[in-house]
């Protein structure tokens, strides 16, 4: 099986981003960057199916060039190779889905994968709309939100994920694209010998052919109002637990 | 004309369709809303339907659209939206919208904007749309030609407001035929994995951690102040993903939908996905590092601390009572 994942290259969960002087955009500069959470859930589901039939993985993503690390940290999980499409227009944390999209559909289209994989959404903008247009932009038949992934040649038979802790499987002819759920595996991480592995593997560059106009823009950017008063309770943790303690008890009273 | 694009499963609308109309008539202004609904057997969702203020209920009463594929309805709804050229179309950011909606406006080559909490109507509309993990909150400008495609989440608009009619709408249906050939997912029948053993919705108080917890080795902590609470222990997904934690004790968009007395929060930052499914607790309490942490604009006490400082406190303090 040849097996494409794509990735994007994410701020940390951990960086509070700070609106920028555009009040469009956050200061990248401050950010700290890793690999998408659900794309390292799509990674790993593409390493076990390679164990199971063979084939290879081929990391993929479209971004600036400090996107390349999520590369290699994918080679060092044991991807085979990396494809990396690089491009100016691509450089915002804010670039649109189907800007995206169109960057990735031009360098997997000629790869001929029987699978695309990515994660379900992305943790930066999690607009959950970038696996799917791809699909479309290939031609291909897609799932989403999938929790299990059994290959049986030449159809592929995924569980999705519905609301409220339901299921429902579905099977669709390969090549197909499907968009992985956080959760679907454990995750394995670089071991030194895949790391030093990772420095003979190639990363291939490539320029996208043509990127599509962005289809939204954002406009703004803004804290989100409090919904809530809030009563914030500091001092030690010994006297913050006192007082909290006391008020659950006596001003809430959801405690005896 | 505004279309909604409202879902039904089993003859049985949806509840966040009514959030979607709610949504459609705040953008329509003057606009005529039209509502449309996909399925064997639509009758029982059409007529709900039909009692909201809205010009017409559409059916696309079709074998081919169920059980739902999103092909058949990229297919269907792409014939639908040629038909009745509106300016924009609505739908619930459910799970379904997030299959095939992305889709359809791919195949149409318009702009959609996903999980939309609020619209600012004027010479430009634009939409509200949570990002980083719910930390900001970005406007979003819809480009290029209409229709442009609007998505909500689940839970931001108020469907119990969406205008109801002085009298049932029309519901007629829309003359369009599926493609076949078009379909290639072949969809099983939904089912729930074994039974939940934990009912976590029965619940008055509960404990639930977070990705601050750091190791499964803590989640002792967190279950000792469980304990001297009364409370049950949960989490939010990353815990039971990295299997920490058996699924059923997940709280949120995919696990479990809680509503106890006491909620504490400790360290999770409250992601949106967590936030729809423990919001309506009556008390939050929240304990995390971050003091911009998404979780502080729910509770109503937090501490903003180090929790393994923090809930031994609390438990001494529990257990002196």
């Amino acid at each position: 099986m040849r097996i494409a994942v794509c990735i994007k290259q994410v701020p940390t969960r951990e960086w509070q981003p700070r609106i920028d002087e555009s009040r469009r955009g956050v200061r990248e500069q401050d950010a700290s960057f890793e690999m998408n959470e659900p794309d390292a859930y799509a990674l790993e589901e593409a390493l076990r199916l390679r164990e199971k039939h063979g084939g290879e993985v081929v990391a993929c993503t479209a971004g600036p060039a400090r996107a390349s690390q999520v590369l290699r940290e994918a080679l060092a999980r044991g991807a085979d190779r990396a494809i990396h499409v690089e491009d100016d227009r691509l450089k915002s944390i804010g670039t649109d889905a189907f800007v995206l999209a169109g960057a990735l559909a031009d360098a997997v289209r000629g790869e001929k994968f029987d699978l695309v994989l990515t994660g379900l959404q992305s943790d930066d903008l999690g607009a959950a709309q970038t696996g799917v247009i791809l699909a479309e932009r290939l031609g291909l038949p897609h799932a989403t939100i999938v929790m299990e992934v059994q290959v049986q040649e030449p159809h592929v038979r995924v569980k999705r994920e519905l609301e409220g802790g339901w299921f429902k499987w579905v099977q669709m002819p390969l090549p197909a694209l499907v968009t992985i759920q956080s959760g679907i595996n454990q995750l394995r991480y670089a071991t030194l010998k895949g790391i030093m592995a990772a420095k003979k593997k190639e990363i291939r560059k490539v320029a996208p052919v043509s990127l599509p106009p962005a289809r939204t823009a954002i406009v703004g950017l803004e804290v989100p109002p409090k919904t809530k008063q809030t009563e914030l309770i500091s001092g030690s943790p010994a006297d913050a637990a006192k007082e909290l303690v006391d008020k659950l008890k006596n001003q809430a009273r959801v405690i005896e | 004309m505004i279309v909604v694009v409202a879902e039904q499963q089993r003859g049985k609308l949806h509840r966040a369709s009514w959030e979607a109309i709610a949504a459609a008539q705040e953008l329509a202004g003057d606009e005529p809303i039209a509502a449309i609904v996909l399925g064997a057997d639509t009758a029982g969702a059409a007529s709900e339907l039909s009692q909201a203020a809205v010009s017409a209920v559409r059916v696309i009463d079709s074998p081919l659209v169920e059980p739902y594929t999103p092909d058949a309805y990229v297919d269907a709804l792409e014939k639908a939206i040629g038909e009745l050229k509106p300016s924009h179309v609505v739908l619930a950011h459910t799970y379904r919208a997030r299959d095939f909606a992305p889709k359809l406006a791919a195949r149409l080559d318009r702009a959609l904007v996903t999980d939309c909490v609020g619209i600012r109507r004027g010479e430009k509309t634009t939409y509200l749309r949570p990002v980083y993990q719910g930390k900001l909150v970005a406007e979003v400008a819809a480009e290029g030609e209409p229709p442009h495609f609007v998505s909500v989440q689940i839970g931001a608009f108020r469907g119990d407001a969406a205008r109801r009619g002085p009298a049932p709408a029309p519901v007629t249906p829309l003359g369009i035929a599926v493609e076949p050939s078009a379909i290639r997912q072949k969809a099983e029948e939904p089912f729930q994995e074994a039974r939940q053993a934990v009912d976590l919705s029965q619940a008055e108080r509960i404990v639930a951690v977070g990705r601050g917890i750091k190791a499964q080795e803590h989640l002792a902590l967190a279950e000792k102040l469980a304990s001297a609470l009364g409370a049950q222990l949960a989490a939010s997904r990353p815990i039971c993903d990295s299997g920490w934690l058996p699924m059923e004790r997940q709280v949120g968009s995919s696990g479990q939908t809680v509503a106890p007395k006491l909620y504490i929060a400790l360290g999770i930052s409250g992601a949106i996905q967590h936030v729809v499914g423990m919001k309506g607790a009556r008390t939050i309490v929240a304990v995390n590092k971050d003091p911009d942490a998404p979780i502080f604009e729910i509770a109503d006490y937090g501490i903003v601390g180090d929790l393994f400082e923090i809930v031994p406190a609390m438990i001494n303090e529990l257990q002196k009572a």
